[in-house]
């Protein structure tokens, strides 16, 4: 397990340089992003809000090599993104990137355990690697027992921990996180929202998390408003840090 | 690596819904003909020829035949004369002629009746060439000699299956002949011939007596001397019986024909038969591909989103290729592999129907191993080719796309 990173020595692992992203559809033009510009340490927890169609998920997308931006630069980890092929984007997002998605984004024909093991699969890892890393972050979400079950076999607060732990299955620098408690209750999201904390604290990882609610918001260190592609406010969060 | 997408594809095959094995029909139906027939392929087509092989290949056969040019079935037969056959036997480069009646005939035995071929023995030495060249020998009493009157060679059929008369036919019983008796001197050996395992064979006089027939013959058997061009007696026969017969060349009203020739016609009918059931394999196989196609296209339309969580989770295109490549070619190959089972299954149940009814263990459904492995593979090879495109179309898709997409 890595150490918890000094916060005094933090360097840039996202950097988003007026990035526009214009969607086409059929003749017309919607620009989801609009000269957005975004900058995010190692080991830092971001909440993204904002409106419904601000470009909360457009730009996740981005700094999770999904998509490529019309306009402008991405940086991850100081290189640039935004013109690679797609093949490298996904060679990159498998490593780099863990994706925690509102709707879980669970494979229902797969067992938890499989579904945890799926992206390492793409990374070459043993089968033996595989196994024994998938029952670990099982544990860890506090999902041991439930190794064998199918998504469809689990409630919604189970599906996300096993996508949270899916998320981490390639130890990822950074989790992209799009509204994770949408699907949730909100007793339900606040345990999400703790393991997310936990992590960040305990692994020292990157977090960027969309959200709604300005209560889960509360749990970063930072929060960033978003309205029409671009960034209208910034403040700090009531993070406090957890001892467990 | 391969086999863990290769788990992943077969875990999606266990999950597809019965329309999507239905689409397997056609490899199965193309795989199963094609393996039945391979497998059987040369057992078939030798048991077939024997039955012809027997009358050698120096050999010409006449018989009466309807006028050629008009539609089958149309037009009087007029029979053979019996006194064609001593001309026939002066043409150059004959060495003998035999005629023979052949004629369906009532046979009663132990109450029961049954419709037959009773085929007449010529009397002296042509007896013994006839016995020699059908290799007719007795399985039991003996054969028939000259100065037998109203004594019968029952064929190897009577002693071997009761079903005929309710019981077996046995040396010294008593059969009824179109209503004469006669006394049963013999049982021949299994010839493996459907036809003349279930004749009966009379000598010549009391066959003409029993059907009233002095003068006409059913077939007549040509023996060519050695060294003798085959083709040149055969049109000298053909013109003398025109001449005989009073008709016009090219409307004979018989036929003249090398044995070597029916054998060809034979081993042409059979070859044109298999190339049908290749071709109706092959459109079937056609088809069935076109059905994996097909399902593949759907099932890259029905998991878009599974497609968009695998490239969010670190799938290149070429790993969706891959995927949905192997999925495809296992499909076609879970067709190939219930498309040889009943392929196996259908030759030897063939071969076993075709020995019950031969008597004959000439057909054998040989399955060789590169038979059924080639099979798997060609159905695993078009299941891939088939799905070429859709695991194309999947790994193009955008995961920002695919993972928007709602059911
Ligand atoms: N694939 C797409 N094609 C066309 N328009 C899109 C696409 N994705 C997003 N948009 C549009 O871009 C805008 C921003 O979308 P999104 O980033 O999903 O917003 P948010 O996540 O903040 O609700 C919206 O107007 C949305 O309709
Ligand atoms: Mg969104």
């Amino acid at each position: 397990m890595r150490k918890m990173k000094e916060s005094k020595t933090k360097k840039t692992i996202i950097k988003l340089e007026n990035v526009w992203k214009i969607y086409t559809m059929g003749h017309v033009e919607v620009p989801a992003l609009r000269g957005l510009d975004i900058e995010i340490k190692e080991g830092e927890f971001v909440a993204l809000m904002g409106p419904s169609g601000s470009g909360k998920s457009t730009s996740m997308n981005m700094v999770g090599c999904l998509d490529i931006p019309t306009k402008g630069r991405i940086f991850l980890a100081g290189k640039n993104i935004s013109h690679m092929t797609e093949s490298e984007l996904a060679q990159i997002r498998g490593r780099k990137i863990g994706f925690i998605f509102q709707q879980f984004n669970l494979i229902p024909t797969l067992t938890a355990l499989e579904n945890v093991a799926l992206p390492m699969i793409f990374q070459n890892t043993t089968k033996e690697q595989r196994m024994e890393r998938a029952e670990e972050l099982l544990n860890l979400v506090g999902l041991g027992d439930r190794i064998n079950h199918k998504p469809s076999e689990m409630s919604g607060g189970q599906q996300q921990r096993v996508a949270i732990a899916r998320s981490l299955a390639n130890d990822p620098d950074v989790i992209l996180a799009d509204e994770p408690t949408g699907n949730l209750d909100s007793k339900t999201g606040d345990s999400v929202i703790d393991f997310l904390t936990n992590l960040h604290i305990t692994k020292g990882k990157t977090i960027i998390m969309v959200t709604h609610d300005a209560h889960v918001a509360e749990s970063a260190e930072r929060i960033e408003l978003l309205k029409d592609g671009r960034i209208v406010s910034t403040k700090k969060g009531k993070h406090h840090k957890k001892h467990e | 690596m391969l086999i863990d997408y290769l788990k992943l594809a077969v875990n999606n095959l266990l999950k597809r819904r019965m329309r999507s094995w239905l689409t397997l029909i056609g490899i199965f139906i193309g795989i199963a003909a094609v393996v039945s027939l391979i497998g059987l392929g040369e057992g078939l087509r030798i048991a077939i020829s024997s039955q012809f092989n027997m009358l050698g290949t120096d050999t010409i056969t006449i018989q009466a035949s309807g006028v050629q040019y008009g539609p089958p079935g149309t037009g009087v037969v007029t029979p053979l004369k019996q006194d064609y056959v001593d001309k026939i036997a002066n043409v150059d480069g004959v060495d003998f002629a035999i005629g023979r009646l052949l004629k369906t005939s009532k046979v009663e035995f132990n109450d029961r009746a049954t419709f037959t071929v009773a085929g007449s023995m010529p009397s002296g030495q042509h007896r013994g060439d006839i016995e020699e060249r059908i290799n007719l020998k007795a399985d039991q009493g003996r054969l028939l000699r000259d100065g037998d009157k109203y004594k019968v060679l029952m064929g190897s059929k009577y002693d071997e299956d009761d079903k005929v008369f309710g019981k077996l036919v046995k040396v010294g019983d008593t059969v009824l002949i179109q209503g004469k008796a006669f006394e049963v001197v013999g049982i021949a050996k299994n010839l493996g011939n459907f036809l003349m395992d279930y004749a009966v064979i009379v000598n010549e006089d009391d066959m003409r007596d029993i059907f009233n027939d002095k003068d006409t013959t059913s077939i007549i058997m040509v023996m060519v001397k050695k060294g003798a061009d085959m083709n040149n007696v055969k049109e000298d026969i053909e013109k003398l019986l025109r001449k005989e017969r009073d008709v016009k060349e090219g409307e004979e009203d018989f036929t003249v024909e090398l044995s070597i020739n029916a054998i060809k016609t034979l081993e042409s009918t059979l070859f044109a038969v298999q190339l049908f059931v290749y071709i109706i394999a092959g459109i079937s196989i056609v088809v069935g591909g076109i059905g994996i196609m097909n399902t593949m296209y759907t099932a890259v339309v029905e998991r878009t989103k599974e497609i968009g969580i695998l490239k969010s989770i670190g799938a290149r295109n070429e790993d969706i290729f891959l995927l949905f490549f192997i999925e495809s070619g296992l499909l076609g190959f879970s067709g190939g592999l219930a498309g040889a089972i009943i392929g196996v299954i259908l030759a030897k149940t063939l071969a076993f129907i075709g020995a019950m009814q031969l008597g004959t263990d000439l057909i054998h459904a040989d399955i060789a191993w590169w038979l059924i492995t080639g099979a798997l593979s060609f159905s695993f090879l078009i299941g891939c080719v088939a799905g070429i495109t859709p695991a194309w179309r999947a790994s193009r898709l955008h995961p920002v796309d695919a993972l928007r997409y709602a059911k």
